[in-house]
């Protein structure tokens, strides 16, 4: 970055590169981070990228996210990087990988799904068709599930 | 497991072998022979929303088969007084060794299938899948036609509610048939149909008008055009006038050809059609008394001997 860094290193933690521009908020929702939580979160919203055009970036401090945690990123924010940073210095890289199924990430939009009844206890389940580009859709009543709508509907 | 859901629980050898069981179990369906190869056993009717036909031909074929018969209805019980799906399908497990479930929801066979051990018979789940109905039309298209690969397949009428031709629309491209499916484009097939179709290599053509199809047609498949489905009757009225058939309609058709009707019909095909050589949707509706028994006994392991006596 040939700029100067808008937030500085952190010590341990992650940081979750190549967010696209905008959705930095929704990861942290997806990831369900506690913002209420003692863990100092920064956040770089729309700066420019060479990848993306414009990205977004988030440091989360003293907290190692799980490749499990990870992969639910994969939704929204296929492209993103991860690095673990132990002592200022990046210990591990992570890809995040979109699974086959989605288990109570998000619920399903259409009105007439049996999973619309918010009292009936079973998970809800989306199945990802196709990857590239991404289709999901939902397990139960087979609805195609748009993006925009998954996202509005994450758990 | 013995579930069916969508047609995908079912592979081509297994629709093959079904419909073969099916075609021994006639007799029985009939009342002729008396074979009690469920006895013993309790089918669990789960109709969540109204059925004539598949509630009742389920019915008759677990009792020809000399099972007994739940029937669930949902007017007046706990699912008035609010219970989940869950809850009922868990306590209709303990009652029963199989269920079919009808219900307005969509998905909630499938729902129901990972809720419970029991295998499930999908009757019917809001506007999406219906594959004991498709096992029956197989069935009765196979009894005139003795094959599927390379049949012409008219599919008509609304094509996006009619849970009835999602399921088999599906069945029929993966056994080697074409379809020409006849509907208003508010009424054609939804989206994500449509591209399974493709992808699975399906000849399907899409049209809007209906005659010009009907001599060609080894099969043609009608289906009812729902009132509410339109904002304004004057646009119901000029697309249900449209897929009209008379009996003078089908003077140019091939000889051979089936017209069929997953019935209720309202004034899609005239009466003057009945008497007509293309007239099977009264045969199609008995069928699916041996489609169902075949389908039971699957779901319950019975093997279906060879000669049935």
């Amino acid at each position: 970055m040939t700029e100067m860094r808008r937030v500085t290193a952190i010590k341990n933690g992650t940081v979750i590169d190549h967010i696209p521009s905008g959705h930095a908020l929704q990861v942290i929702r997806m990831l369900k981070i506690d913002v209420a939580s003692a863990t100092p979160v920064s956040l770089v919203m729309n700066v420019p990228s060479d990848k993306l055009g414009r990205k977004d970036v988030l440091k989360i401090e003293d907290r190692e996210l799980s490749q499990e945690e990870l992969d639910r990123l994969a939704l929204i924010s296929p492209e993103a990087s991860i690095a673990i940073i132990r002592n200022y210095a990046v210990a591990e890289k992570m890809m995040v990988e979109l699974a086959d199924y989605l288990e109570n990430i998000a619920s399903c939009s259409f009105t007439n799904c049996i999973t619309m009844n918010d009292r009936e206890p079973l998970p809800q389940r989306l199945i990802v068709v196709s990857k590239d580009p991404i289709e999901v859709r939902c397990y139960y009543c087979g609805k195609g599930q748009e993006m925009e709508d998954l996202i509005e509907n994450l758990l | 497991m013995g579930d069916v859901v969508t047609m995908d629980d079912l592979s081509d050898d297994e629709i093959i072998s079904i419909l073969d069981e099916a075609e021994r179990l006639i007799p029985v369906a009939k009342g002729e022979v008396y074979a009690p190869l469920l006895e013993g056993k309790v089918l669990a009717n789960m109709f969540f929303e109204n059925s004539t036909r598949t509630r009742m031909s389920f019915e008759a074929a677990m009792k020809r088969l000399g099972g007994s018969v739940l029937n669930f209805s949902s007017v007046g019980t706990s699912i008035a007084k609010g219970e989940t799906l869950y809850d009922t399908m868990k306590m209709i497990e303990g009652y029963a060794d199989i269920a079919a479930i009808r219900h307005p929801r969509q998905g909630a066979a499938q729902y129901s299938a990972d809720a419970v051990e029991i295998p499930i018979l999908n009757a019917g789940d809001g506007a999406g899948n219906h594959p004991t109905q498709t096992m029956l039309d197989l069935f009765t298209i196979r009894q005139a036609h003795r094959k599927f690969e390379g049949l012409n397949v008219v599919l008509v009428g609304d094509l996006r509610y009619g849970r009835t031709v999602h399921s088999l629309s599906h069945a029929l491209v993966r056994l080697g048939a074409r379809l020409t499916l006849v509907s208003p484009e508010v009424l054609s097939m939804p989206e994500e149909i449509a591209s399974d179709l493709r992808v699975k290599g399906g000849e399907v053509t899409e049209v809007e008008t209906l005659y010009d199809q009907l001599e060609d047609a080894d099969v043609v498949y009608m289906t009812r055009i729902q009132k509410e489905r339109f904002p304004d009757e004057e646009e119901y009225n000029r697309v249900a006038g449209v897929y009209r058939i008379t009996a003078a309609d089908l003077n140019g058709s091939k000889k051979g050809m089936i017209l069929m009707h997953p019935l209720p019909r309202v004034d899609e095909i005239d009466s003057s059609v009945d008497s007509t050589a293309a007239a099977t949707y009264f045969e199609q509706a008995f069928n699916g008394v041996p489609t169902r028994m075949a389908l039971l006994c699957r779901g319950l392991g019975v093997n279906i001997p060879e000669k049935v006596k």
